[in-house]
Order: structure tokens, then C-alpha cells, then sequence
């Protein structure tokens, strides 16, 4: 301290004390290093991952992949077995968990925000909605069996792909609950007070400001909610999906919500316990589709929430 | 309109609500009478009329007893140090401390003789009476021609309307020179200063009776916080206003009265505000009576 006493010594000083010292920010350094290679750690795993699967399923991609995305499932033969009703299945079960998770999910994020807001009973309902999030899905399988597979059979028909949907709607419920939660409460409430401070009425602040301003980003918090449906296997094969063969008869699309039913990563748990290289093929390749659907909905979210984001 | 019949919910419960409420008991500053002793204001109409307004956020208390009358047609500044409670009590004008989670307002404010805080009044309506223009500009994602519409086409303006309503009040904010030619842009593109020039536009494109505004220079540059005040100045011909600020040369300029609010605090470290001083703002800060009022103006005491 005693150099920056005077005018003189300050100056003698700032050439020595301004100079950047090897290993001042060891720490600093290293801790980029790290980050960098967590990051290629987890890319390059799924970079891998990719790989074996195109790699594994490539003479069923490149050979007859319209034959195997247009029939449906045979034991007779790896070569003549389709994922055609697993791919019907999956969409069919994302619909029904779409159609029950998401109004459900948003309407109870919206009473916990905008109506519940800070009360005791609002609290305790987040906190349960965040653990429940964390249940193993397979939990939801025995609910869904026991529930919707057997208590509601009337309304479901059994283990139908009604039963599997709303099974799976159980499962991704806390997460479109929680998203919804976080996307409302990011709303500020400047905006909520501009419009009350006009006159607008609760509705009109919720269904002209608060619920637009959110929409993007409950919207992408759903969608990624049905992606994480659409990978099930564990609920829907306790549900009821077929794991081996099973037919349509001459049901319409409609009535095959109500019938046996099939989704893609169960056929994927079907195809990989059958022996022999050429099913292993067939699980690679299926596995290569369903990533395929995942992306396609994800896309189909970024582009949506492009769509709806405020310009302004 | 009549006010008292306007603000109801429902109008069955009229009759009684009509029935004139008591005098507060308490002692009152006299506004007329403070008038005439600085010899420059002419007595006007009261638009508000408050009585022991006590605010609790909670369990604690934030404000304490404030009493006083705010008069028609002029400019009403409060002034205080951080935390005196001078925006919980701004708030209360219109009842946006609903809002907030546990606020609490015990006593009464009288607007033109109704009662703000009685359970047949509807916020929404005393809101459109009484609008509001916040520290931040808080433009809605919106283009500019929406913002100003929002309201008026709530309250059922026709469509036709719209047009010249958005003029005007774009006009009376001193705004629409500036953004004629951009009004279905964003609002965002605006700058600070013109966003809360929007945001004042807005708040009177409803044709209210009173403007509420909390410190609405505070985050605006002296060029654009003259702009401002200069509006102020000039809306108060038509409305009634009340605005909170940290500045006291701006309550020096633009009010006629000026209450200085100061805080103190318990024995366990909760901070409760009031009102120490309610007077024109030509005594107040020529000669105030309360030696706080006196070390705050001097800047002895922030």
C-alpha cells in the first residue's frame, strides 16, 4: 500500500502491479476446462448413441424402410415385421394424453398463480405437484391399470389406447403443471397492474395480457411434456399395449382408439428381447423413428412458439 | 354521471349507499382554510377525502392514521424518504393494494362522498375513475394504437370511435406529433420518456377523473422529465392529480400541495410511515412546521 502513497510511486508502480501474472486465475481456467468437457462428454455420448442406431438399424433403413414403416408387426420374420401400428399407437396415445393433460395442466397452473396466489393451500399443492413429478413412470402404469384400465373400463374399454393416454397424461401432468406454473410467474406485474390500473376486470387482465404473454412458453413446456410421453414404454405395458402380434381386423382409425393398441417404444422393447441380429436391426431402426417423431414434435414446438411470441 | 351510482357493483344497494356518511371526528387539515393562509389558492371542490387510513402488508403495519383531503383540479405531490409509505398510500387511491397479497386498508377515503373501501364498491369501476401511471413505463406488448385503445374499447368505446379517441389522448400527452405516423408499430420502440408519455396517454384515453402517478419521472433523463412535467402542469386543468416523487425540486414546481410523509421505526425494527405535514407547497418548502419537514427539504435528513 505504501507505493500509492504519492504521486511519484503510483506511477513507478503501475507497470509492475498491472502486469498479468501466469497462473493468477488457476482456479478460473479450470473450471472452464471442466465445462468444456462435460459438454463434449454429453454431446459425444449422444452423438455415439446416434451413430450405433443408424449404424445397427442401417439395412433396414436404407433396405425397406417404407415396407417397414407400412406394415404391422409379425413374429413370423424380423424382414416381415412393420412398426406401422406402434407409429398409429404412439400418435393416438399422445393425442389422448394432449388432450387430458394439457387443459387440466394449464387450468391448474392458471387457479395456482392467479387465484391461489401465496395462500398456504396454493403452496402445499406446488410442493406436492413438484415431487410428483419425480415419481418413477412405472408407478403411473399400476395407476393407470388399476384406475383407467379397470375402475373407468366403462369410459376406457380396458387397456385401450384411451387407458394408455390418459395414463401417460397422469405422468406428464406435474411437468405441464410446473412449466405452466414457472411461465405465469414470469409474466411481470407491471403488466398484470397496467391493465387493472385501465379498468380491466381479472378476466379480461388473465385472457387478454397474462395468457398471451405466457402462451410461448407454456406451449413449449407442453410440448416437450408430450415428447417425454411419446418415449414411454414401462406405463403403456401395463396398461395393456400389445407386445406381440395383434390385428386391426377391419377397424376404422377411429375405432382402434377403443381396441387393442401398440406404440412405438413398446414394439422397440418387443423387436430387442427376440433373437438374432436382424431384430436388433429392426429395434435400431425403430429406435432411429421414434427419434425421428421426438425431433418432429420439438420442431414443431420451437416453431410454434416462434409463431406465437410477441413481435414486438 | 353521478359518481356514487356509477361505483356500484350493484345498483339495488344504491339507497343505502346514498345516505351521506359521518364527518371523521378527528381533527381534519382544513384545505380551504390552509388556502386562504398562503393567500394564493381559491377554495376548490374535495375529490377525496380520507380518514385515519391505516395500510398492513401482513401483520405489519406500513402506514399510519393518515388523514387528509385532496382537492379537485390541482396537483397533489407526496414527498418522504424511502419506505414512508408514500406509494402504499398512493395506491390506495384506487384500490390497487388489492393486488397485493395481505395488503390491508383499514379506515375510509371518500371519493366525491362514497366510501372507496365498502364492500358494494367495484375496484374495476373506481379504477376507471381513477387510473394510474407507474414508476417504470409499463407499455402493454402491444402497437402503439393498441396501447392507448385497450381501455376505452374495455369500457365499450365503439370501434369507430377508437380513432379520434387515440388522437386525443395521444394529443393531450403531448405525444402525438412524434408517433402519427407509427401508431401500429410497437410500443417498445419507443423511447423511455415517450413510453411514459404513452403510459399517461393511456391512463387518460379512459376520461378519468383523477391521475395517480408513482415517482413517473424516476427512471426518465431531465430532458424528458421536464416533458413530463410540463404535461402535468397542463392536465391538471382537466383532471385531478396525484404523484408521488424523490424529487423535491419537482414537487416545488409542479403541485399546489405537498404532504411529507416520514417513517419510523419500532422496537423490533418495523418501519411504519405517516404523515407528518400536509400543506401548500409554497409553505412547505418556504416555511414548514414541523422540524422533520424542515431537516428533509434542507437535506439535512434523507
Amino acid at each position: 500500500m505504501s507505493v500509492l502513497t504519492t504521486p511519484a510511486g503510483i506511477a513507478t508502480g503501475a507497470a509492475d502491479a498491472l502486469r498479468r501474472r501466469p497462473g493468477a486465475d488457476v482456479a478460473g481456467s479450470a473450471f472452464k476446462w471442466l465445462l468444456i468437457g462435460a459438454t463434449v462428454f454429453a454431446t459425444g455420448f449422444l452423438a455415439v448413441l446416434l451413430a450405433v442406431m443408424i449404424v445397427d438399424g442401417w439395412d433396414v433403413l436404407s433396405g425397406n424402410l417404407w415396407y417397414f414403416l407400412t406394415h404391422g408387426f409379425s413374429q413370423r420374420s424380423a424382414g416381415e415385421a412393420g412398426v406401422w401400428q406402434g407409429i398409429l399407437g404412439s400418435l393416438q396415445v399422445a393425442l389422448v394424453t394432449g388432450l387430458f393433460a394439457v387443459p387440466t395442466g394449464v387450468a391448474t397452473a392458471i387457479y395456482l398463480v392467479e387465484y391461489a396466489q401465496g395462500s398456504r393451500f396454493a403452496r402445499i399443492v406446488e410442493l406436492n405437484i413438484r415431487n410428483l413429478a419425480g415419481v418413477p413412470s412405472i408407478v403411473y402404469g399400476l395407476l393407470g391399470l388399476a384406475v383407467f384400465a379397470q375402475t373407468l373400463n366403462g369410459f376406457t374399454g380396458g387397456t385401450t389406447a384411451i387407458a394408455g393416454g390418459m395414463t401417460l397424461a397422469a405422468m406428464v401432468l406435474p411437468i405441464v403443471v410446473i412449466t405452466s406454473v414457472e411461465a405465469l410467474k414470469a409474466v411481470p406485474d407491471s403488466l398484470r397492474e397496467a391493465a387493472y390500473g385501465v379498468g380491466a376486470t381479472k378476466w379480461e387482465v388473465l385472457s387478454r395480457q397474462v395468457l398471451p404473454a405466457a402462451l410461448s412458453t407454456i406451449l413449449t413446456g407442453t410440448v416437450l411434456a408430450l415428447a417425454r410421453a411419446l418415449g414411454e414404454a414401462a406405463p403403456l405395458i401395463l396398461v395393456g399395449a400389445a407386445t406381440g402380434f395383434m390385428a386391426f381386423g377391419d377397424a376404422n382409425v377411429f375405432e382402434t382408439f377403443t381396441g387393442p393398441y401398440t406404440a412405438l417404444p413398446v414394439l422397440i422393447f418387443n423387436f430387442a428381447r427376440q433373437p438374432g441380429a436382424d431384430w436388433g436391426a429392426n429395434a435400431a431402426a425403430a429406435s432411429v423413428i421414434i427419434l425421428v417423431l421426438v425431433l418432429a414434435v420439438n420442431g414443431l414446438a420451437i416453431y410454434l412458439r416462434n409463431r406465437f411470441e410477441k413481435q414486438w | 354521471m353521478n359518481p356514487e351510482k356509477a361505483l356500484m357493483t350493484d345498483e339495488s344497494d344504491a339507497p343505502e349507499m346514498l345516505v351521506p356518511s359521518e364527518p371523521h371526528p378527528q381533527t381534519r387539515i382544513d384545505v380551504s382554510a390552509v388556502a386562504a393562509m398562503a393567500g394564493q389558492r381559491a377554495a376548490t371542490e374535495t375529490v377525496f377525502e380520507c380518514g385515519d387510513i391505516n395500510v398492513y402488508y401482513g401483520d405489519f403495519l406500513a402506514l399510519r392514521d393518515v388523514t387528509l383531503d385532496i382537492a379537485a383540479h390541482e396537483v397533489t405531490a407526496f414527498i418522504g424518504p424511502s419506505g414512508c409509505g408514500k406509494t402504499t398510500f398512493l395506491r390506495c387511491f384506487n384500490r390497487m393494494n388489492d393486488l397485493i397479497e395481505g395488503a390491508r386498508v383499514d379506515g375510509a377515503i371518500h371519493y366525491h362522498g362514497v366510501n372507496l373501501y365498502q364492500d358494494e364498491v367495484d375496484p374495476v369501476e373506481v379504477r376507471r375513475r381513477v387510473g394510474m401511471v407507474f414508476q417504470k413505463p409499463n407499455p402493454f406488448p402491444k402497437s402503439i394504437y393498441d396501447n392507448i385503445a385497450y381501455g376505452p374499447r374495455l369500457a365499450g368505446v365503439k370501434r369507430s370511435a377508437l380513432d379520434d379517441v387515440v388522437e386525443g389522448s395521444l394529443t393531450r400527452a403531448a405525444l402525438w406529433d412524434e408517433v402519427k405516423d407509427r401508431l401500429k408499430t410497437s410500443a417498445y420502440g419507443l423511447s423511455g420518456g415517450q413510453q411514459q408519455r404513452l403510459c399517461i396517454a393511456r391512463a387518460i384515453a379512459v376520461q378519468p377523473d383523477v391521475v395517480l402517478m408513482d415517482e413517473p419521472c424516476s427512471a426518465l433523463d431531465p430532458i424528458a422529465t421536464g416533458r413530463i412535467e410540463e404535461l402535468i402542469a397542463e392536465l391538471k386543468t382537466e383532471y385531478t392529480i396525484i404523484i408521488v416523487t424523490h424529487n423535491m425540486q419537482q414537487a416545488a414546481r409542479i403541485s399546489d400541495m405537498t404532504a411529507f410523509f416520514s417513517v419510523q421505526a419500532n422496537e423490533r425494527g418495523h418501519r411504519t410511515g405517516e404523515l407528518v405535514e400536509y400543506a401548500p407547497t409554497s409553505l412547505i418548502f418556504t416555511n414548514p412546521d414541523d422540524p422533520r419537514t424542515e431537516a428533509y427539504i434542507t437535506g439535512r435528513v434523507g
